[in-house]
């Protein structure tokens, strides 16, 4: 059973990575990486991480997407054009690419001690969690706190309008 | 139909999957010319990453791995905020959202 799960959402998330690169506009490489973080939800909770995939489901598949959603169409984002790129993303990057994943991949093959993960393997409760974080990790918490509060004042700093300049961003948009 | 519910999934298949996302996330880093989907692809990145994470956490039965999530899920949101943020403010500075015509970091 957790062969079948895993095959299946795996698949899941490998279709929808690649059409997330193959779709050539930008609302359907966002629905198509709501697809891939669905099914790493369900991945996370057949490894016995229940609270993390609730909140993948809340927090990536929710609000942050809902985000880039709304973005791309405030912007009203259109059909990419698609150039070749840098030079130095065809000579450099790929072969790059390449390398890293075939070193990861052969140390992984190559790893000694891996276990492997069963249906009855039993879930990490929440409880256990919140214990570890609201005691050991309590700090770190905090100061994760602090640093959402800033990206919210630099969000509306950055985003919101400028009211010095009664005409709006036409005015700006226009002037150079 | 017993054994077929009692089968197992190594744990190196999850870690592979895990390094074949990240790599598909710097591929469409390299490859898109849209902001919001390069923007996108980061977030690929960062979510092959986490599954690592849960792997390993899994693996040695460890809480404080799924903490790391936790505190990379908290990042990331505040991270799309910004960058988002960021995005509008280009857009409204340039009207493209064209990777090739973005080429000066002033607004």
């Amino acid at each position: 059973m957790h062969l079948l799960f895993f095959i299946v959402f795996a698949g899941f998330c490998l279709a929808g990575a690649i059409n997330l690169l193959l779709q050539s506009h930008p609302i359907n490489s966002a629905l198509s990486l709501i697809v891939v973080m669905v099914s790493l939800a369900v991945l996370y909770l057949l490894l016995g991480a229940e609270f993390l995939a609730i909140a993948q489901v809340i927090v990536y598949a929710g609000a942050i997407m809902v985000l880039f959603t709304f973005v791309i169409m405030l912007l009203n984002a259109s059909r990419e054009e698609r150039t070749l790129g840098s030079r130095v993303a065809l000579r450099v990057g790929f072969p790059a690419v390449v390398a890293i994943l075939a070193l990861i991949a052969t140390v992984i093959l190559h790893a000694q001690g891996l276990g492997v993960a069963r249906l009855s393997d039993g879930i990490t409760s929440t409880e256990e969690l919140s214990k570890v974080l609201f005691t050991d990790l309590l700090l770190p918490f905090e100061v994760t706190s602090v640093l959402i509060l800033i990206a919210i004042l630099g969000a509306v700093a950055l985003a919101g309008h400028d009211d010095r300049n009664p005409h709006g961003d036409g005015e700006r948009t226009g002037e150079k | 139909m017993n054994a077929f519910l009692s089968q197992e999934v190594p744990l190196s298949w999850y870690l592979l999957l895990s390094a074949v996302l990240f790599s598909l996330g710097v591929v469409g880093f390299l490859i898109k010319r849209n902001l919001i989907t390069v923007f996108m692809s980061i977030e690929l990145m960062l979510n092959g990453v986490n599954l690592s994470f849960v792997t390993f956490a899994h693996q040695w039965h460890a809480v404080k791995g799924q903490i790391f999530v936790f505190f990379v899920m908290m990042v990331a949101a505040a991270e799309a905020a910004v960058g988002l943020a960021i995005i509008i403010a280009v857009f409204r500075a340039r009207a493209t959202l064209a990777v090739d015509r973005i080429d000066r970091m002033k607004l």
